[in-house]
């Protein structure tokens, strides 16, 4: 059975969750096995058998995770040499597809990026699907080339616990001088707000332009239902929120049970980052609103009244 | 300074994108282009360096067919100083990995810049992954995602703004640079910028100026392959409910119902 490889996203071998979703999908395509680079692969063994990896390899540099994803760029192009995997899976995130980028060019490989599942294909290769036009479309893509590089969104799949031996394979990779030439000089750890991480969350609620910077409500509201919180752009250009909390096109992508949008318009820069939600619904003053297009559920009313309303309702159940 | 800025020529995202029927790539003639609305940031950010930077050139660079051109003239009229091209039918369906050869070779062809700056993705395909391929074709570092740039001497620093950290990332000149829409406010063209736009140097190159061969690109020659696109249907609207005092009752009843709480 052919191999695929899978890029352990981790730190000091402290896996991510995205590391399960990634070896449940390589077990669709073949035989899964894990890629290491850094330290600390004795933390992550136990996960790595637990989701199906057969084979781990090894890369111990301490200092990869000093420098933007050259090393790990190298360290994955001679294990594609060595294994000739049908495919290559990692997460989607900028790393995950700056790493994706380099490594199709040094091994001839096709990149299918932002992939929302994965299956085997014709000839084993991997059959993705994709959410493109800001949700309008869904395309089915394969590989051309004998390897595929897949970049998989986070949360694409429910981790599936399945036995693998986790055998080590020490990889020696002599890295070329440009590994180390993009080096990360500080890193200022950001505080957490305690919430749901955005893209994993079940429950978004996100605030726009009109919450006019105050974002209590829609907090308290969020918080009541252990939601994530997201912004609007608008809400975002104006100062009221972290870049990092932005839903949309240039945002985050994000994909929950449900999302609820209070005060946002629904413009298509938000439209691209969650109309693929399962359940929506919308707390706008505007009745002509857009985002009322999407909706589940609307309530044409001011999230200053509302929102409390419906915080203290749930506090009560 | 010589920087190259790379543009793409993409569909208006405010009309109904779609894909060409026989061939499956994405319609590029039934909704208007303009210049990506990402790479506005990075053709922002090279005229800032070029501002501070006494004797700076730059070039924009894209990739595409004759409507591309505009997306060049909008970068000029912005202030860029010269423009280039590259249009051959040959490359029509191209994928990343072509697209960022061609864009290789052209840059080469522009000279040895010391900068390359690109937007973080496109917005029409938004793979995000050209900047790092074409780091990748040049040889060069790269440094992604930039909400900052700094340049002192021959060090450019970034600053990336993360999930979990803010990192700054040092990389030796030249270099591919991305940006994000957080670096800047792009500036709209003047009248004088239009104005001037017009009599500055644009080349057009096809494929044989770069010596690329036409089995290197294309959809024939692509890596990867579209098997199929569905419109996704359009959401059903559900229930309205004005608030008369009762709104947020009426949403966490919805709620209830759906066993969200």
């Amino acid at each position: 059975m052919a191999e695929v490889l899978v890029l352990l996203d981790h730190t000091d071998g402290k896996l991510k969750k995205t590391s399960a979703e990634l070896l449940t999908l390589a077990k669709r395509l073949g035989e899964p096995s894990a890629v290491f680079v850094g330290s600390g692969v004795d933390v992550a063994l136990p996960v790595l058998a637990k989701y199906g990896a057969e084979k781990v390899y090894v890369a111990e540099l301490p200092d990869a995770a000093d420098y933007l994803v050259v090393p790990t760029v190298e360290v994955l192009a001679a294990t594609v040499e060595q294994a000739h995997p049908v495919a290559v899976l990692l997460t989607s995130t900028p790393a995950g597809k700056e790493v994706a980028g380099r490594l199709a060019v040094k091994t001839g490989a096709g990149v299918l990026t932002d992939a929302v599942d994965v299956e085997a294909g014709e000839g084993g290769k991997p059959r993705t699907t994709h959410s493109v036009f800001a949700g309008s479309y869904t395309v089915n893509a394969t590989g051309a080339t004998d390897t595929t590089i897949v970049t998989v969104k986070p949360g694409s799949v429910a981790p599936a616990a399945v036995q693998g031996a986790a055998e080590q394979v020490a990889l020696d990779v002599a890295l070329s001088d440009l590994a180390r030439s993009a080096k990360i000089v500080s890193s200022e750890p950001k505080q957490s707000t305690g919430r749901p991480d955005l893209t994993a969350a079940q429950i978004v609620v996100s605030g726009g332009r009109g919450t006019g910077g105050d974002f209590g409500p829609v907090e308290a509201f969020a918080d009541s239902m252990k939601a994530a919180v997201g912004a609007s752009r608008a809400a975002v250009d104006a100062g009221w929120y972290p870049h990092t909390l932005q839903v949309g096109q240039t945002g985050k992508q994000v994909s929950p049970q449900l999302y609820v949008a209070c005060g946002i318009s629904g413009a298509i820069q938000h439209r691209a980052g969650m109309q693929t939600s399962k359940t929506i619904v919308a707390v706008n003053k505007d009745e002509e609103a857009p985002i009322f297009e999407l909706v589940d559920f609307g309530i044409v009313g001011d999230l200053f009244q509302v929102l409390p309303q419906a915080t203290e309702a749930i506090a009560k159940r | 300074m010589d920087i190259v800025v790379c543009v793409k020529h993409v569909p208006d995202a405010q009309g109904d994108r779609t894909f060409t029927e026989s061939d499956k790539t994405v319609d590029r003639t039934s909704v208007d282009g303009l210049l990506s609305e990402l790479d506005e940031y990075a053709v922002e950010e090279a005229l800032k360096i070029a501002e501070s930077h006494e004797g700076s050139t730059v070039t924009v660079l894209t990739v595409g067919p004759d409507q591309a051109g505009d997306a060049v003239k909008k970068s000029l009229q912005m202030g860029a100083d010269k423009g280039v091209h590259v249009s051959d039918e040959a490359i029509h369906g191209s994928d990343a990995a072509a697209t960022s050869l061609v864009l290789a070779e052209a840059i080469k062809k522009i000279g040895s810049p010391d900068l390359v700056l690109t937007g973080m993705a496109s917005t029409d395909g938004t793979m995000g992954l050209v900047p790092a391929m074409l780091a990748e074709r040049l040889g060069l570092p790269m440094a992604t995602y930039a909400s900052e740039v700094t340049l002192d001497g021959s060090t450019v620093t970034i600053r990336r703004d993360g999930d979990t950290a803010t990192e700054r990332i040092e990389v030796s000149l030249p270099a591919v640079v991305s940006v994000t829409d957080q670096i800047n406010e792009p500036r709209y063209p003047s009248f004088k910028g239009i104005m001037a736009a017009k009599k500055k140097p644009v080349e057009t190159w096809a494929l044989a100026d770069l010596g690329v061969d036409a089995g290197q690109v294309g959809l024939d020659n692509a890596w990867t392959t579209v098997e199929s696109f569905t419109a996704r249907p359009p959401r059903e609207q559900g229930e309205i409910v004005k608030d008369e005092g009762e709104g947020g009752t009426a949403l966490a009843g919805f709620l209830a119902s759906r066993k969200f709480i």
